[in-house]
């Protein structure tokens, strides 16, 4: 592999200025490792565009602005970029070309960032392996006999496969710590409303932030300096304090910072070796002088359907709008207009899709929506609460990201309540709206990776990414390519 | 509670999709499974909570009054899956 | 048996912003199909709504005017359903916690009409039937006009008390300036809930809704149609159907619309991105403080401090643009008299005869108020001053410089009217004489023998004063 591919994005970005390297050197270097689509990460690779787009920032390197100006990355397909493909990994997507660029996606542009292309992921982000995807699953680039995670797989993917130096991904329910976790990448779910969601095309409307998947704390820090900024196109973005200044804050320093580690969260279902391996995060943290100590958190049992409840009920309105008549794709065939929604709808969504937007429709409908929906809210109501009283002892939250490690490819569509089961360490943090980091902290008996989760309160990330940075100053688990790194 | 076939193919109804007989059956032993689980949330008093539908205490984001240029048509129209030149189309509706 | 009717409406009436309550696209009325249009409007995948200022401030207004009580805490709520002029699959409105709640509309006749609640929400967009192509083309230039729909309690009894509710209304919001109310553009539209119970009975029957009425005629006589087609039902022995009807103004009937095909369940819940808002009891104050003189209280005004006559007065403020019309002419140094007659008369007559909206009017208070005083002052005759009035009104001409350029101006020049009557005097000895043996009307044949010498231009009133003082 090239020694290139394996820095990080700010290494990368650091020998762009210096002139080390051209921007287009390192895109055509990129698309190169992209062009057989790896481990099936990408929809749609973008290679011309990605092309004539580092020309022109090389033209203007002199006015770089960012510290990853001219790195090459990827971005999630249910991001809009305007007149790219958006598929969000759906038939009923088919062909769309969205008119508009998300303003995630301006915030990097503005940075000087280079699209090699659209990463593939669980259908409407609906998924925990990216095995629901219309264009087939991805492939785990440790083992491809292994699912990567979701459902942002095609940017974790990309990332660990050192195809590009960062993706952008979703996170709604753990849909970028958990492929981060299984990947062996850093990743990052932002402070509900700090990400614009505008332009992110919407699974569960008050969950989903987009954030970053990268090879380290830092790299993330530098994303998220660019991507976090209040837009007046989302009215639920707020403005972060202290956005922009994440790198620069790092120090590593983690003396006297109290880590708090939920006992309900290292219980019965956690893999031994995961808990061992996550465990002993706390002890890197501790030598380098943070407190650590242990804390109830009694709403576990209640995280995942209420995340279920909630996030279904407003998939199935957010999806509605996908009916063969004003974008993507149209049955042939139909009948007057309620045939034609019908068929498209049902031959244009897969299996989980449907299944997530009946039991968000079940959990609305006349008669069921107090015992279930509005009892989500006020279940969501406490588990805020209980985050609440736990940031009152302590700074940052230590937990697994995923019950065990990456699963073979095939083994979790079949029993789906099991999968949901499995995102119960991811949830929560998107019900209170809280920043969570995964981070590589060890590898299992197949040598599989394994990741530590740190959750902060609101506008936390200074702290999380801080913690992080402390942590792999003193491992280097962020540092491991899975072998060959690229595979076809 | 008990997802009868009836209400799968009442919520289909809603949501528009048609489930083949065989996928209906499967989709209703899951949905029966996964509510099964999810009331759980019966366990937890919840008489004296308000619901949450907005973790953030944000309030009153407010644009002001003033145009912007519209788009384009024909970009707008441009994704429609049946072309026209002025308009999306769909099967006749009844009034 | 004698029926009684109970009727409820629910009123639609769009806004007067400039943009839609989503978005920021023009909400101007016509346009070219899915010209008025962006992303935000026409549902596309990631796109999101930010809540216009002015639909809020217009929505509170219109509560505070109706006697609601304002929600401090409001949100907005989606209520999904399929339809094509629907391009999210869901309509922006609210349900649980609505901006305005338990109004009360004063309709006269010591009848007052409750208002249930008032709330905000997204207009739909327009289908059209192409037979051509046996297709129907959907066009969202209305989608997202902002809209309130006004929802009162089953008090009416009779179509005159809706019409009079109607009428209320309409005046009420065009007052406030926050919608035009205009009928045939569907910027006012109202559905009728109507049922009909024995006399004297308290229990409600079985109601039908109608839609589609677009005018005041078209409500009154649907009302009367289904009042009786539900009593002959009943005494046919039948049941009433609960279902909605809709009324065919051509046909002077209303007919079931074929029920839905599918269920209606709207699964209303939170729209999440849009968070709550809440009203400052400032924020309200200052709503309140800013609120206009309403037509009502202007009647009261002008019937006790200018005098003038009841029906003037509900003439005059029937449209607001005529009673701003009119308050600026008493700025401006006009008699309330004056102004009201000129108003009454010559305004609304050319008005009507230019098929003209007082707000479309060409000429300024000020000019009016000029020729007024010319009148006033002796300069033009009233009759002459009409004249003016209709060549100068399309031009809001200066009368002074009409009257001039044409040869108008009542001659004031005493010593030349003296000679005048002197001269006609003496040509007219006979009817001197018959004036002075009592006959009066030798009188008007003088004036009329003066006024011809002055050709029109004489002042009556120096010309009669100069007469009787020569003839006494």
């Amino acid at each position: 592999m090239n020694e290139l591919l394996n820095c990080t994005a700010l290494e990368l970005g650091s020998a762009i200025r210096k002139g080390e390297v051209s921007i287009p050197e390192v895109t055509s270097l990129a698309l190169e490792a992209a062009g057989t689509n790896p481990n099936n990460a990408f929809i749609t690779l973008t290679s011309e565009a990605a092309m004539a787009r580092a020309e022109e920032l090389q033209k203007h390197l002199a006015e770089a602005n960012s510290p990853l100006y001219g790195v090459p990355m990827a971005v999630k397909d249910n991001i809009c970029v305007q007149d790219v493909p958006a598929t969000c990994a759906s038939k009923i997507l088919g062909g769309f070309r969205p008119p508009y660029d998300a303003t995630a996606w301006e915030q990097m542009l503005a940075g000087g960032a280079v699209s090699i292309g659209k990463t593939n992921m669980d259908e409407f982000a609906m998924g925990s392996t990216t095995e629901t995807s219309f264009y087939g699953a991805v492939q785990n680039p440790w083992d491809s006999g292994r699912v990567p995670g979701g459902s942002s797989g095609g940017s974790a993917a990309a990332t660990a496969a050192r195809t590009c130096w960062y993706a952008l991904g979703s996170d709604t329910g753990g849909s970028i710590r958990q492929p981060a976790s299984y990947c062996g990448v850093t990743g990052v779910k932002p402070t509900y409303g700090t990400v614009s969601r505008y332009g992110l095309i919407a699974y569960a409307s008050s969950l989903d932030q987009i954030g970053p998947l990268a090879r380290d704390a830092a790299d993330c820090a530098a994303i998220l300096d660019l991507l976090q900024k209040k837009d007046p196109r989302d009215g639920t973005s707020l403005e972060m304090p202290g956005a922009g200044t994440l790198l620069q804050s790092l120090t590593g320093d983690v003396r006297g910072l109290k880590i708090g580690i939920p006992a309900e969260c290292f219980g019965d279902g956690l893999d031994p070796q995961v808990r061992k391996a996550v465990l002993e995060v706390a002890e890197v943290l501790k030598r380098r002088g943070a407190e650590v100590q242990e804390l109830s958190f009694p709403v576990m049992k209640y995280v995942v359907p209420t995340y279920y409840i909630i996030a279904c009920a407003e998939a199935s309105s957010n999806l509605s709008r996908f009916d063969g008549v004003k974008y993507g794709w149209r049955a042939e065939g139909y009948e007057g207009l309620t045939d034609l929604y019908q068929k498209t709808r049902t031959q244009g969504f897969g299996t989980e899709v449907k299944r997530r937007i009946l039991l968000g429709t079940f959990v609305l409908s006349s008669g069921y929506y107090d015992a279930y929906y509005r009892k989500a809210l006020q279940v969501k109501s406490l588990i805020r609460d209980a985050f609440r009283s736990a940031f009152d002892n302590c700074d940052l939250l230590l937990t697994p990201v995923a019950p065990t490690t990456a699963p073979h490819l095939g083994e979790s569509l079949s029993d789906p309540l099991q999968m949901y089961l499995s995102d119960i360490y991811t949830v929560s943090v998107n019900l209170a709206g809280l920043p969570g980091l995964s981070m590589p902290c060890g590898r299992d008996d197949n040598g599989m990776p394994i990741g530590a989760q740190l959750i902060g309160p609101h506008f936390g990330e200074a702290t999380l990414l801080n913690a992080a940075y402390g942590y792999q100053q003193d491992t280097d688990w962020h540092k491991k390519a899975p072998k060959g790194g690229a595979r076809a | 509670m008990t997802v009868t076939p009836e209400i799968v193919d009442y919520i289909s109804e809603l949501s528009r999709l048609s489930l083949e007989p065989e996928e209906k059956a499967s989709m209703t032993a899951q949905l029966e499974q996964i509510v099964g689980y999810m009331d759980v949330l019966t366990q937890l008093d919840t008489a004296a909570v308000e619901p949450l539908s907005h973790v953030f205490p944000l309030k009153n984001v407010l644009r002001e009054d003033v145009v912007v240029p519209s788009r384009e048509r024909a970009e707008l129209l441009a994704n429609a899956p049946v072309p026209d030149q002025e308009a999306f189309l769909v099967p006749r509706t009844v009034d | 048996m004698t029926w009684e009717t109970v009727i409820g409406l629910e009123t639609h009436v769009e806004l007067a912003t400039k943009t839609k309550i989503f978005c920021g696209c023009t909400t101007a009325f016509g346009g070219a199909p899915n010209t008025h249009c962006c992303p935000v409007c026409t549902g596309m995948p990631g796109t999101l709504p930010v809540l216009n200022r002015k639909v809020l401030e217009f929505a509170v207004k219109a509560g505070l005017a109706l006697n609601c009580e304002i929600t401090r805490y409001t949100k907005f709520d989606r209520k999904n359903y399929f339809y094509p002029d629907l391009p999210k699959a869901y309509q922006i409105s609210q349900l649980y916690l609505p901006i305005c709640r338990n109004g009360a509309v004063d309709i006269g006749g010591g009848k007052t009409i409750r208002i249930h609640e008032l709330h905000m929400e997204e207009d739909a967009g327009k289908l059209v039937h192409d037979p051509w192509i046996d297709q129907t083309r959907a066009d969202y230039n209305r989608c997202g006009v902002p809209l309130i729909e006004i929802v009162t309690e089953p008090d009416f009894r009779t179509a005159e008390e809706v019409i009079a509710y109607l009428e209320k209304l309409k005046e009420t919001l065009q007052y406030l300036g926050v919608s035009d109310c205009k009928m045939q553009e569907g910027s006012l539209r109202c559905d009728v809930n109507l049922s009909i119970r024995p006399m004297g009975s308290d229990t409600m029957g079985t109601r039908t809704e109608m839609k589609n009425l677009n005018s005041f005629k078209a409500v009154s006589r649907a009302i009367a149609y289904e009042a009786r087609r539900q009593a002959e039902r009943i005494e046919e022995g039948k049941r009433v159907i609960q279902e909605t009807r809709r009324w065919d103004e051509n046909k002077d009937a209303s007919f079931a619309m074929r029920s839905k095909e599918n269920a209606q369940d709207y699964r209303y819940f939170p729209e999440p991105d849009i968070p709550p808002i809440e009203l400052s009891e400032e924020w309200l104050q200052s709503l309140k403080d800013d609120l206009p003189e309403l037509a009502e209280e202007k009647r009261a005004r002008y019937q006790s401090q200018y005098g003038l006559p009841p029906y003037d007065c509900q003439m005059i403020t029937s449209d607001k643009a005529l009673a701003d019309f009119f308050e600026a002419l008493v700025d401006l140094g006009t008699a309330p008299k004056q102004a009201s007659n000129w108003i009454m008369g010559e305004v609304l007559a050319v008005l009507s005869a230019r098929a003209l909206e007082a707000k479309d009017m060409p000429l300024s208070p000020k000019t009016l108020a000029k020729l007024i005083a010319m009148v006033q002052a002796g300069r033009l005759n009233r009759n002459t001053a009409v004249k003016v009035f209709e060549a100068i009104f399309d031009a809001d001409a200066d009368p002074e410089a009409y009257a001039a350029a044409h040869g108008l101006e009542q001659v004031r020049d005493t010593a030349l009217v003296e000679s005048v009557v002197d001269a006609v005097l003496a040509d007219n000895p006979k009817s001197v004489e018959d004036y002075r043996s009592g006959k009066q009307k030798a009188f008007g044949f003088l004036v009329g023998q003066v006024m011809r010498q002055l050709k029109g231009q004489g002042d009556p009133k120096a010309v009669n004063e100069i007469l009787r003082s020569r003839l006494s």
